[in-house]
């Protein structure tokens, strides 16, 4: 059964991106949407979570929630996919269930 | 007691998820009008708030962002943003708006109103006011 998981918290707010992370089995795809972006982005104190869990799960951002924040694809964390709202379709069409984190 | 009392509006918030960021700077500028002495802090993911380059085209919600370069127009020109929440972030002085106010003691000179304060600093700020709003 494959999942996506959806994360639309900041990380530094509160813990969704986190639990989402540690308990997201191998395979299961991420996206990072709405206050969730922030996650998405390299140099800060929860950079390295995200970045340890590439190696086993695909991370995703909404690239029109980045757009209102000021979040350029340059601050992303390598491997992060940016996709659009087709894209957010597609991935919940891709996977058996969605797991939207709160 | 003079009738000018030091306002201090703190944001705490991301700017889209929720609304206290917008709802912050209607607050501070209607207050604005009654010549109080008002200060604005960012903390935390307020610090978000100010970034620059935000671009809501696609998400059909309104960009504030622009209206904070009305607050020097309004006097608030005293804009503490916590250095800490900064770093954590992995954002710098750069990232934020280039936020200004014309100095009308020194021939109107433009100036810089964003000020990047530690924690300590800013504690000390908090303390020297006299009423808070925090959103």
């Amino acid at each position: 059964m494959s999942t996506l998981h959806t994360v639309n918290k900041s990380p530094f707010d509160r813990r969704a991106l986190e639990s989402c992370l540690r308990l997201a089995t191998k395979g299961s795809a991420v996206l990072l949407f709405e206050d969730g972006v922030y996650g998405a982005m390299k140099g800060t104190e929860k950079s390295a979570i995200v970045e340890k869990a590439l190696g086993d799960v695909s991370i995703y951002v909404l690239g029109a929630d980045m757009k209102a924040r000021g979040v350029d694809t340059s601050k992303l964390i390598d491997g992060i996919k940016v996709v659009d709202y087709k894209g957010f379709v597609d991935l919940t069409v891709e996977n058996d269930k969605v797991n939207a984190w709160l | 007691m003079s009738d000018i009392k030091k306002f201090m509006y703190i944001n705490t918030k991301a700017p889209y998820g929720t609304i206290y960021a917008w709802e912050s700077l209607e607050v501070v500028l209607i207050g604005a009008a009654f010549e109080q002495e008002v200060s604005m802090a960012f903390i935390g993911d307020g610090v978000y708030q100010i970034a620059k380059g935000q671009d809501t085209s696609d998400l059909g919600v309104k960009n504030f962002s622009p209206t904070y370069s009305a607050l020097g127009d309004y006097d608030v020109n005293k804009i503490y943003v916590e250095k800490e929440s900064l770093e954590a972030r992995g954002l710098t002085l750069d990232d934020l708006l280039g936020l200004k106010y014309e100095d009308e003691d020194d021939d109107w000179a433009e100036k810089d109103s964003i000020r990047v304060v530690s924690s300590t600093e800013l504690a000390e700020i908090l303390e020297q006011q006299e009423v808070v709003f925090s959103f």
